[in-house]
């Protein structure tokens, strides 16, 4: 699997996600969250920043399922659903991430027939080539 | 300060390309120079006189290498547009602007590509991985099409975009193939049961919603409109050139605004249309980027064509066939003529305006072409006398 690439901006996301924390990057200034983490403000163009904790929960705004030809290790488990979800707080908050059963459980493990858009979701973490990120599992 | 705007200022006058295969022998370099050697004879025009080159980022074939074995002159513009197929028309627009403004007078515009013998790009796991990539293919959207297909169903649930609407865009490409001897696709006919029953490549899309995998290369010759008046062809004139780079765009994996279905074929048309003496309902026949059929929709919405949400319902009863509301991509397009990068679509573009297309719409005096949708963008109006 592709391990995420972790830049200067990135870089706290993926240290509170190795604590189980979701958290986004948000202006020190003016408090606008931003996704995707970036070296400035787009809207007051501060550049200090703070990491503020997410609900964990939104919705499923849309989804993708992949089949070969893939990577190897993708191939190995296609089809898998990939799903934006559009957090709580903020419907432009959109995370790309997997569904799984569960935090153990394997990227295939949501049949995707099963999902539909709108669909509530909340985080979990898991382990994808060493690093901490956030997936989603259905939320009744 | 008044802008002087690029209306009709500027001219193709010669079109070249080899021909398209899933493999071709000579290198990409080679088809580059074949390219743009036919282009300047179709022209008239000798390559001592060519003094612009404009090109996609994505090119291989530098301007160095090109201009010393074509033969070019002392090269005084050269220019290059980013976004893989989003920069397209954007090579005509920047000669364009070149030769209107004095910086060259005879300018060349190419792509030469092997994605069909080449590597995917999306398999190259060092340069696919960094920043914003990190945040989607790690999860398994790992190819342009998984980004696609997540746009593509969330069409499918605010506004009824079907499969149906997208197997009508391939099958449009398809006919057009099934006429142009040139077209990869030339021999093989597609039904709506093909279509339908085709294997998935990222649910809701399937093979047939994806472009080809080819090798060849493009060309065009472009000089003032003065000039062009004198030359052995009939000039296919730049009426209008937009760019666009959205407001917190994000590249195909525009998840992250207000409303990720807006793309930046919204913002080239608003600049596309600021001096154009014509409106979308003026257009005879469009050429409109296909990496991808969801594409088509998008862009017939951002281009004016429709209203939003209404590309997929614009493609029924044969509206993008000949005879039909918006004839599009008239060689077969990227899925089904050649997939270079959207050059094609340019070469076809002047060819139904000298009215030499295999599939001539009739009478057709104005032409859209259109870069790829979903990245920073470019289009180009082609308009002849």
């Amino acid at each position: 699997m592709l391990r995420p690439f972790v830049d200067d901006d990135g870089a706290p996301y993926f240290e509170y996600a190795a604590k189980g924390e979701l958290r986004m990057q948000t202006c020190a200034r003016c408090g606008e969250v931003l996704f995707p983490p970036r070296p400035m403000c787009p809207h007051c163009q501060s550049t200090e920043f703070e990491w503020k904790r997410m609900s964990g929960r939104g919705h499923i705004w849309s989804f993708a399922v992949p089949r070969p030809p893939l990577l190897p290790d993708y191939a190995a488990v296609a089809p898998y659903p990939v799903v934006v979800v559009e957090l709580e707080e903020d419907r432009r908050l959109r995370l790309v991430g997997n569904l799984v059963a569960g935090a153990d459980a394997e990227i295939n493990s949501v049949d995707p027939a099963t999902i539909e858009i709108g669909q509530p979701v909340r985080v979990v973490f898991r382990e994808l080539e060493g690093l901490a990120v956030a997936a989603w599992t259905p939320d009744e | 300060m008044n802008p002087t705007p690029l209306k009709d200022r500027a001219a193709i006058v010669g079109i070249g390309q080899t021909e398209f295969a899933k493999h071709l022998e000579p290198s990409e370099k080679a088809l580059a120079c074949r390219a743009i050697a036919m282009a300047l004879d179709d022209a008239g025009i000798a390559a001592r006189e060519v003094d612009a080159f404009a090109a996609y980022t994505m090119e291989a074939t530098d301007e160095v290498e090109v201009a010393k074995a074509v033969g070019a002159g002392d090269v005084t513009f050269f220019s290059r547009v980013g976004f893989g197929g989003g920069g397209s028309c954007a090579t005509i627009g920047h000669l364009a602007m070149a030769i209107a403004t004095g910086q060259a007078e005879v300018g060349v515009a190419w792509r030469s590509r092997k994605r069909g013998s080449g590597p995917r790009p999306w398999t190259d796991t060092v340069n696919q991985l960094p920043t914003p990539a990190q945040w989607t293919r790690p999860f398994g959207l790992l190819r342009p099409v998984d980004e696609i297909a997540v746009l593509a169903r969330r069409h499918m649930y605010e506004y009824g975009l079907t499969r149906e609407h997208l197997g009508n865009v391939a099958i449009a490409c398809r006919n057009r193939a099934n006429a142009n001897p040139a077209a990869i696709m030339h021999e093989r006919k597609l039904t709506m049961e093909d279509y339908l029953s085709a294997r998935m490549i990222s649910d809701p899309l399937c093979l047939f919603d994806n472009c080809l995998e080819t090798d060849g290369a493009l060309a065009v010759v472009m000089v003032s409109a003065e000039r062009a008046r004198d030359c052995k062809q009939q000039p296919v004139y730049v009426h209008a050139f937009g760019q666009g780079l959205p407001a917190q765009h994000h590249g195909m994996v525009n998840y992250w605004n207000d409303d990720p279905l807006a793309g930046p074929s919204w913002t080239a048309a608003k600049q596309l249309w600021k001096y154009s003496d014509f409106r979308p309902e003026d257009v005879d026949v469009a050429q409109i980027y296909d990496a991808f059929t969801p594409l088509i929709p998008l862009s017939l919405e951002g281009y004016g064509f429709c209203g939003k949400g209404e590309g997929g319902a614009f493609t029924e009863d044969g509206a993008l066939e000949l005879g039909g509301r918006l004839p599009i991509n008239t060689s077969g397009g990227g899925l089904s003529e050649a997939y270079v990068h959207g050059f094609n679509l340019i070469n076809e573009g002047v060819r139904q305006l000298r009215g030499t297309s295999s599939n001539q719409v009739a009478g057709a005096s104005t032409c859209l072409v259109t870069a790829g949708e979903a990245v920073p963008t470019s289009a180009v109006l082609l308009r002849r006398d």
